[in-house]
């Protein structure tokens, strides 16, 4: 994995809250064998009409949310199925880090090990972010802080590891591989039939 | 020693490295349930790392997610209809060969939903780690496991290592005092927790399902129960090991024999959270105070007791875009709303407990005009035994669909899905939006709910039948 250490980029908005995995990547797209790819079918629900036309009324088919590689979220992003192809599909389509009150478990750790940020922020500076789309923000991994436009810098929590793995580019299976002694031993301390 | 929780113990028995403030703890997995949906890319890392799979011995494989649920198709009568659930039941096959996991594939007598077959197996025992490449592992936590979802990188890990990172996430106490009324099940009770919980309420946390009311549930029931953990954002549930657990483990083909059952009962008698043991958060339910309950909106905490309305919107987004959805209007009573299809079914509700509830309804009865009742067991074993028992002539008398094993129409990959606009009452666990297909509309209730619902073709409490 590339290292990550500074996302800057616009916003785009997607302010509903408990945005489930389903509606990120349909489970009708998950026949796929690979990573690649699943970027066309992000949101697809909502995003294309039953004919296959865009929908001109959803935010990712207007013209300001090109190019925006921070998506700004409702409460509880990323709820429901453990489908790794959510984070996938929103980083082949670009986007690098979700930004949220709150951030599903399994999707969390799903972002961290693809090098998705999930930047979790307090209620007002969510508020704010979500009243100003297309805002330009920073977001600085080595402080865990993100910046808005009016210079306000505010912390984000982030596990220390995979903060530790996103800044340098380290494989978590690396590390878990490191640890084959620790295994032997814990293996062999064992009851038989545990 | 400070009191512990029935997690605190689990996880403490499976931690290889302890956590520290820099690195999370290595936590040990008993057992790795594989599916075809999740793991062809966890596959492709040991490929192209060169590694096998570390403990054979700890890996199930199964077919599940995207499989056929007609019995020419999964017998090879006729191809798969859906060519991409084709390749993966192929892919799947192919990387279990090669890897040498055992696989229940599509035509093995033991085949089903992954957390329905591993503990009708005896494979989900008291104070395992178990986890899978799907968020309803929480199921297995019946059984006083720590069981969980996990995404396809982490099947790589433990793939390669049996351990994953983690770090220990806090406890939450749900505790369930009294009896459940007549026609209110364990169905009713999780979407009733969930309703109170809240869809987010149990983020970081892994619920323990504690009180009288559980204690008095049967294994199926606690898998119910456990299985919708993840509905209300915990990362796992877990019910205590106790005789009702044991006494189900009890002869099953990978249950510990012998010399080995003894000490593992005396080891498993230890798992209860020990009295005083603190939880970080912790909701008291009332359960002789539970009506079935139905589902109006677009995720499972938007739950109303049957013979109630649909709340009004306070300006509320998430209302109002789930009833536009939905096309329900605030206010609206659930009981008469017309249904168009039935799903009896899912890891949810696809155990024989479920289809007894349902048959108890169907039985003499027809499924209303116009209605399609599909009704597919949670797996072989479960369609072996549904049928000796008589239950799917009551289904077929009936009018209903009866199919063979597979997750099926709860997340419509392998073609059975719902009509857009269409009604579904449903006995899985999601009704997010297009969840069932393009546009369907899913409303969750018990199996009770759903077979009334089918014979009158509208939303029907189920004790007009019992």
């Amino acid at each position: 994995m590339e290292p990550l250490r500074i996302v800057r980029s616009r916003t785009v908005v997607v302010p509903l809250a408990n945005v489930d995995t389903d509606q990120i990547i349909p489970a009708r797209f998950l026949t796929t064998t690979t990573k690649e790819g699943l970027g066309k079918q992000l949101f697809a629900d909502w995003r294309y009409r039953s004919d296959g036309a865009p929908n001109p009324d959803f935010i990712l088919n207007q013209a300001p949310a090109l190019g925006c590689q921070v998506l700004v979220a409702g409460r509880n992003f990323g709820c429901g199925s453990s489908r790794e192809h959510a984070p996938w599909a929103l980083l082949d389509y670009g986007i690098r880090a979700v930004v949220s009150t709150e951030i599903a478990d399994i999707f969390r750790n799903n972002s961290l090990k693809n090098g998705l940020l999930p930047v979790i922020v307090d209620e007002a500076t969510a508020k704010w972010l979500i009243e100003h789309p297309g805002a330009d923000v920073s977001i600085d991994l080595e402080s865990a802080t993100l910046t808005l436009p009016t210079g306000v810098a505010v912390p984000f929590p982030i596990e220390a590891f995979a903060r530790h793995c996103l800044l340098n580019g380290v494989d978590e299976l690396g590390y878990l591989q490191s640890k084959l002694a620790d295994i032997e031993r814990y293996e062999a301390s064992r009851p038989s039939a545990a | 020693m400070a009191a512990s929780t029935l997690f605190d113990k689990v996880w403490k028995a499976h931690e290889v490295v302890p956590e520290t403030a820099a690195t999370p703890a290595v936590l040990y997995i008993d057992l790795h349930l594989v599916h075809e949906v999740t793991s062809p890319q966890a596959f492709s890392v040991l490929r192209s790392l060169k590694l096998p799979v570390r403990r054979l011995d700890r890996t199930l494989a199964t077919m599940d997610h995207s499989t056929p649920t007609t019995t020419d198709q999964v017998f090879g009568k006729v191809p798969i209809k859906v060519d991409a659930a084709a390749k993966q039941v192929r892919q799947l096959e192919q990387n279990a060969a090669d890897f040498g996991v055992e696989l229940f594939g599509m035509r093995d007598a033991r085949r089903g939903i992954v957390h329905v077959i591993s503990p009708e197996l005896g494979a989900s025992r008291p104070g395992m780690t178990i986890v899978c490449g799907d968020s309803h592992t929480s199921t297995h936590g019946a059984f006083g496991a720590l069981a969980f979802g996990i995404g396809s990188t982490e099947v790589g890990h433990v793939l390669a290592t049996q351990c994953l990172l983690q770090r220990k996430p806090k406890s939450f106490a749900i505790n369930v005092e009294g009896k459940l009324p007549p026609g209110v099940t364990a169905k009713d009770l999780i979407l009733a927790i969930i309703g109170k919980v809240g869809v987010s309420g149990g983020t970081g946390h892994v619920f323990e399902y504690r009180g009288s009311t559980i204690r008095g549930l049967s294994m199926d029931e606690r898998m119910t129960i456990c299985n919708m953990s993840i509905e209300a954002g915990a990362r796992a549930g877990m019910v205590a090991p106790d005789e009702v657990t044991f006494a189900y483990l009890d002869g099953k083909p990978r249950a510990p024999k012998g010399k080995d059952w003894e000490e593992s009962l005396a080891r498993w008698k230890q798992l209860a959270s020990d009295p005083g043991a603190a939880f970080d958060l912790s909701v008291d339910i009332d359960a002789a105070a539970l009506e079935p309950m139905i589902t109006y909106g677009t995720n499972p905490g938007m739950v109303v007791p049957i013979g109630g309305a649909i709340p009004h919107s306070a300006g509320d987004a998430i209302h109002d875009k789930a009833l536009g959805y939905m096309g329900f209007r605030g206010g609206d009573a659930m009981l008469g709303k017309p249904v168009n299809t039935v799903f009896i079914g899912s890891c949810t509700n696809g155990r024989l407990e479920d289809l007894e509830a349902a048959a108890r309804v169907l039985k003499g009865r027809k499924v209303a005009s116009g209605v399609h009742l599909l009704i597919v067991p949670g797996s072989q074993q479960i369609k072996r035994d549904a049928e000796a028992a008589g239950l799917a002539d009551v289904f077929r008398a009936a009018g209903a669909d009866w199919r063979e094993s597979g997750c099926s129409m709860c997340l419509g990959m392998n073609g059975d899905t719902v009509g857009a606009g269409q009604y579904s009452l449903s006995t899985s666990n999601r009704n997010f939006e297009g969840r069932q297909g393009v546009g369907a509309r899913t409303l969750l209730a018990s199996p009770l709910t759903a077979a009334a619902s089918a014979v009158r073709g509208r939303i029907t409490d189920p004790r007009e039948f019992l």
